[in-house]
């Protein structure tokens, strides 16, 4: 679907793409890792077509530079850094729509979803917005349209746990027929969302690897945790995961997305000394 | 063409929201407001009163101000977008490059030639409203002329942002560009070249290709037909052109400009990176 051939970008003298051989399928969700300046953000300006370079990258055997429309309007796309635009939201999902010739009541239907009211901020200005309200929006743009590829650059970055889990959802719906690249600096925000492992450093392809597919990007787990005694940074903490506590402060529960739990083990292990218990159980929805 | 004109309508709103905008707008309005204020239109220098003599004022002023007006406004927008990451969020949605450019270009073009010519536009109804003469073939001529002027400068405008790689520097370039072109109108220095033997035909031929010089020169030959005060230049361009020719040229030529530029821009731009 996605055809990368010995793909090189310079930068006056500096390379920042080096040869790069890649292909990647339906149903692939990449996790594109590395640390800042490996090429993540070049190689996906170049798959969108926002580059020269040499060498060849084609979408279904379509050069995306060439072909702009014909190919960018199977791309869903999520930066990681929005735009400073004045537009009002409402100008920004009717220009995108008229754009990809979708129906902007589907995109705010995705935005709605992701626990925004398109109604209310319809007349502010995008670049007012907070930043995680920037990122469901642009999230809704790119997801409630007739995509089969999804790049996304950091895209759960700001984002809610309840909103980090209804964006998990949608995914879920698009990933048996569409292609995912999700760019992150670190393994453990996207792991568990993919299936497909490249990691890129100084411009070239340093590990691709298909990794195990056991997580369902739509499930849930339910999990209640015990402390020896109450703390109030945990409970700040606990309670930015949306958990609550129906007790003094010792016993919480919550639910935490599937996708998730990597991250939410890493939080938790911050407090080891506190944990009396602690249970996940799984629930598939 | 949906595209171009839906491009060119987003950068309208954009603009109308935007900051300068609102100083351009008051800039021109102003000027306007300032020249009844002070009684321009009651005042007779070489002959001319009323409205004419306000237009004739009107226009000197949009020739030394609307060229770097729109030069800044237009790189600093264009540039500034690129660079903070605007076009690469924009410019991923399935648009074409062309429709993107052209429209950019459309919009802006409505944003900068409407207040100035609704400026002019203002300044004939409230002398109509006041009972004065209104010059319907200098208004007209004067339109076309910010027109072309207004184009001319918004397609040199184009090319800078699409060369230059930062609004700082696309900036600093639309300033030379514009020192330049004044430095060249400056009729001092032509003189001055004259002395030191360069050919007068070289040196006219400079000042004719400066879209300043012409936008100058056309906007003074309506009043002054045998451009008296332009000195012996204006044998050349009054034997070579004649008025009329002269005229249909100093519209035409700046639109040129503009457009050649814009042109070169938009190649550049298929061609270069986008963000």
């Amino acid at each position: 679907m996605i055809q990368f051939e010995q793909l090189t970008k310079r930068f006056k003298r500096h390379t920042v793409l080096d040869n790069i051989d890649l292909n990647i399928g339906v149903g692939d969700r990449v996790a594109l890792i590395g640390s800042n300046g490996a090429g993540k953000t070049t190689l996906i300006r170049c798959l969108l077509g926002e580059y020269t370079f040499d060498g060849s990258v084609t979408v279904g055997g379509i050069s995306p530079r060439d072909a702009r429309r014909e190919v960018l309007k199977h791309i869903g796309f999520v930066p990681q850094l929005p735009p400073p635009l004045r537009m009002p939201v409402g100008q920004l999902i009717n220009f995108a729509a008229s754009l990809c010739d979708s129906d902007p009541a589907q995109m705010e239907g995705v935005i709605e979803r992701m626990g925004l009211d398109p109604a209310r901020i319809r007349k502010q200005p995008f670049v007012k917005l907070s930043g995680g309200q920037k990122q469901k929006l642009l999230i809704g743009i790119a997801l409630g349209r007739e995509s089969d590829i999804l790049i996304m650059d950091e895209p759960a970055a700001n984002l809610d746990p309840e909103a980090r889990h209804v964006f998990f959802s949608l995914l879920a719906e698009k990933q048996e027929h569409s292609a995912m690249i999700i760019s992150s600096h670190r393994l453990d925000e996207v792991a568990a969302l993919v299936n497909r492992v490249i990691e890129m450093d100084q411009g070239k392809v340093v590990l691709d690897d298909h990794v195990a597919d056991d997580v369902d990007i739509d499930s849930n787990l339910h999990c209640r945790i015990e402390l020896k005694r109450p703390e109030p940074a945990f409970n700040k903490a606990v309670g930015d995961w949306g958990f609550s506590s129906a007790s003094d402060g010792t016993v919480w529960q919550g639910i935490v997305a599937g996708p998730d739990r990597l991250r939410f083990i890493g939080f938790i292990s911050r407090y080891t000394a506190l944990l009396k218990s602690i249970s996940m159980d799984e629930e598939s929805r | 063409m949906k595209h171009l004109l839906l491009t060119a309508y987003t950068d309208i709103l954009e603009s109308l929201r935007a900051r300068w905008f609102l100083i351009y707008s008051a800039i021109f309005g102003g000027i306007v407001v300032l020249l009844f204020l002070f009684g321009l239109t009651e005042s007779r220098i070489m002959g001319f009163t009323g409205i004419t003599r306000l237009m004739i004022t009107y226009i000197q002023l949009s020739m030394a101000i609307l060229p770097i007006f729109i030069l800044i406004t237009t790189v600093r927008s264009v540039a500034g977008d690129r660079e903070a990451g605007v076009f690469e969020y924009l410019l991923s949605l399935p648009i074409t490059l062309g429709s993107w450019f052209w429209g950019k270009m459309v919009g802006r073009f409505v944003v900068v030639f409407l207040p100035v010519f609704l400026a002019l536009v203002g300044a004939i109804i409230w002398g109509m409203v006041n009972g004065a003469d209104v010059p319907w073939k200098i208004f007209l001529y004067y339109s076309g002329l910010l027109f072309s002027l207004s184009w001319c400068f918004l397609g040199i405008g184009m090319l800078i942002s699409t060369m230059a790689r930062s609004a700082d520097v696309a900036q600093g370039a639309a300033f030379i560009v514009w020192l330049a072109l004044i430095l060249f109108l400056d009729l001092i220095l032509l003189g001055v070249m004259i002395r030191e033997s360069i050919s007068p035909d070289a040196v006219v031929a400079i000042a004719l290709a400066n879209p300043l010089q012409v936008f100058r020169t056309a906007a003074m030959l309506l009043f002054d037909a045998q451009l008296v005060l332009l000195g012996p230049s204006a044998y050349l361009i009054l034997d070579n052109f004649g008025e009329t020719g002269y005229l249909i040229w100093s519209l035409l030529y700046p639109v040129g400009i503009g457009t050649l530029s814009g042109w070169i821009g938009y190649r550049l731009f298929l061609r270069s990176d986008l963000p």
